[in-house]
């Protein structure tokens, strides 16, 4: 009675690797990184492959201190022909100053948590969905293609439980008003892979798979589990931090994203590719932990380095 | 969650290798009594079994110098194993002696392992065992196995299945009850444990098969939900993620038992274990050994003063 239907994959034959690191994961970090250093990390990520680096975030610098420098950062960037460089844009006006500080695609964010929604951006999610659609309408009179994100989508740090339907809900919404991915996000890594299964099977039935990614947090050691499901349902694009940068804002101390390395090594095993080039990955990763002053979250990268 | 449903084990049996394979590769020597007090909170958790020590010489293994007084000091639950490891008959019957009702052998997949390791070849260290699973058959004493270097070896590299289900045959073969493969240096991955499991499964029964999977490149969450994916119901994990890798220094060793269960119960999986009493009991040990958890479950949880 056991079913090998599902460890059998089949697996994507490519995966496409987004990486998070310059915004989500040095947002969620303590200490504010120079700008110059924002840029080589770029810079160094652009070298190994990754097709897409989330690079800033056109957030007031009265809430994120970190991503103050957002113009300085897109503009100072090598911008290499093939790899996006994708900005967070929370409103028109973030996307305004996005666009005419020469960014080419941005992301928006959405909850499945209206408790998350509130404390997070002060309004409720179906507000928050109408500032989205005067975004996606500059957007799309632009030509500027608009990333989904979705948080809290295997549980919220203020409501605890998240059910799927809600999940699926706002996905169709933010994928019916013009994003053409939706990024599904375990903000506070508390799923697992039944959770994970569960959530996608609903959302699935609203959105595409191909128009889907996962963005796993490792908070609970459960991140590359959740994506080998999400793989084996046939998702092909996850999001990843070098060096697992960015710790839990709703765990001290606690992980956050989950290591591109690590990642990148298990979809080598798998035989998936990935185009991403691993020893330039893991140097990039060291480049910014020395800047940082701070170790490495990458498990391939502590074990590789003393061998 | 209905396991059923997605075809996974209804039950798998969690064998608890921390006081033994954990604290094995730990730096700090731990004192007697605290090694005592750990298995004895682990013995109160649910574990259906807890490897408590190694009868090898204190030479080779300073750690388990004390075995004699851990295997006759620990309390003995109703329902609970207490293997121990055994690497020859000499071991075995100081075992035995000491009051094991389990023991464990250790092969390896891998020549090179198995000379610098046990310092014989493959085919030596299973004449050894075969002796110890002779007498152990006499006494009624059931045996475990081990293949080492399932995975991959620190020194030969890649590591091929058919050499693995040749070893595992071997001491299936001269009835140890259940085979657990290691990867020892966590290098394998979801590919190559698919690819070793559907070897293996061909000459062993799944029911008698279990994955020891280190995390020291972050995959063994994903290496078990594969083994489990498959049919594997028994898993070996170390509480708080006890013991390095030896072989990539200051890298870590042992998944964290905290961090399977989580996952299992998860998926609806049960395991008969209290997540937050193994918490408690790797909480114990850390402070005693004044280090902090591997388990990012533990981390977590102490953190946001929430347990799931």
């Amino acid at each position: 009675q056991v079913s090998t239907a599902a460890a059998a994959g089949p697996y994507p034959k490519r995966v496409k690797v987004v990486e998070v690191g310059p915004r989500d994961g040095l947002q969620n970090e303590k200490n504010v990184v120079p700008t110059p250093v924002k840029i080589n990390l770029i810079n160094m990520l652009s070298e190994t492959g990754l097709q897409v680096i989330e690079a800033t975030s056109f957030v007031s610098p009265k809430w994120v201190p970190q991503m103050a420098d957002h113009t300085e950062v897109l503009q100072g960037i090598r911008k290499v022909p093939g790899i996006s460089y994708p900005v967070l844009t929370p409103n028109l006006k973030g996307f305004q100053a996005a666009v005419a500080a020469g960014a080419r695609e941005v992301s928006i964010f959405g909850a499945a948590s209206e408790m998350f929604t509130k404390k997070n951006i002060n309004c409720s999610i179906e507000e928050s969905l109408e500032r989205f659609h005067e975004v996606m309408a500059a957007a799309r009179t632009a030509n500027i293609p608009v990333r989904g994100y979705v948080s809290c989508v295997l549980g919220c740090p203020y409501e605890g439980k998240i059910s799927a339907a809600k999940v699926a809900e706002v996905s169709k919404k933010m994928y019916s008003m013009g994003c053409y991915e939706i990024s599904l996000g375990d903000t506070i890594g508390i799923g697992t892979p039944g959770s994970m299964r569960e959530m996608l099977t609903m959302v699935m039935k609203e959105v595409p798979v191909g128009a889907l990614a996962v963005h796993c947090h490792d908070t609970y050691g459960q991140a590359l589990a959740n994506i080998l499901v999400a793989l084996q349902m046939g998702v092909s694009v996850v999001d990843a931090s070098v060096a697992g940068l960015g710790g839990c804002p709703y765990a001290q101390g606690a992980s956050g994203n989950v290591a591109t390395e690590d990642l990148v090594y298990m979809l080598n095993g798998l035989g998936i590719h990935t185009g991403v080039d691993l020893q330039k990955l893991m140097d990039t990763g060291t480049f910014i932990c020395n800047a940082l002053n701070r170790r490495t979250n990458s498990k391939v990268s502590q074990a590789s380095c003393r061998l | 969650q209905e396991p059923q449903a997605s075809g996974l084990p209804e039950y798998v049996k969690i064998v608890e290798v921390g006081p033994r394979d954990g604290l094995q590769n730990e730096k700090v020597i731990v004192p007697t009594d605290v090694k005592i007090e750990l298995i004895n909170r682990l013995s109160r958790t649910g574990l259906p079994a807890i490897e408590v020590t190694s009868f090898v010489s204190s030479k080779w293994v300073p750690q388990m110098a004390d075995h004699k007084e851990v295997m006759s000091g620990i309390e003995r639950h109703p329902g609970v194993q207490y293997p121990v490891l055994t690497p020859n008959l000499q071991g075995f019957h100081s075992a035995i002696a000491a009051g094991a009702t389990e023991v464990s052998v250790f092969g390896a997949a891998s020549e090179s392992f198995s000379k610098m390791n046990i310092n014989c070849s493959i085919e030596e260290s299973i004449e050894k065992f075969e002796e110890v699973a002779k007498s152990a058959r006499n006494m009624n004493i059931p045996v475990r196995g081990y293949v080492s270097c399932a995975l991959g070896c620190p020194y030969e590299g890649n590591i091929i299945p058919t050499k693995v289900t040749e070893v595992s045959k071997r001491l299936y073969s001269m009835g140890c009850y259940e085979i657990s493969l290691g990867d020892t240096t966590g290098v394998g991955t979801p590919g190559s444990m698919k690819k070793l499991l559907e070897a293996v499964m061909k000459e062993i029964p799944l029911s008698a098969l279990a994955v020891h999977c280190h995390d020291t490149y972050g995959q063994a969450l994903a290496n078990i939900l594969t083994a489990i994916q498959m049919g594997v119901s028994v898993v070996d994990s170390s509480v708080s993620g006890l013991g390095g890798c030896p072989y990539a220094k200051g890298a870590t060793g042992n998944v964290a038992t905290e961090d399977v269960i989580y996952m299992l119960n998860g998926l609806g999986i049960n395991t008969g274990v209290n997540l937050y009493a193994v918490m408690e009991a790797g909480n114990f040990i850390c402070t005693a050994l004044n280090k902090k958890t591997n388990s990012k479950v533990a981390q977590a949880s102490f953190n946001t003063g929430t347990i799931k």
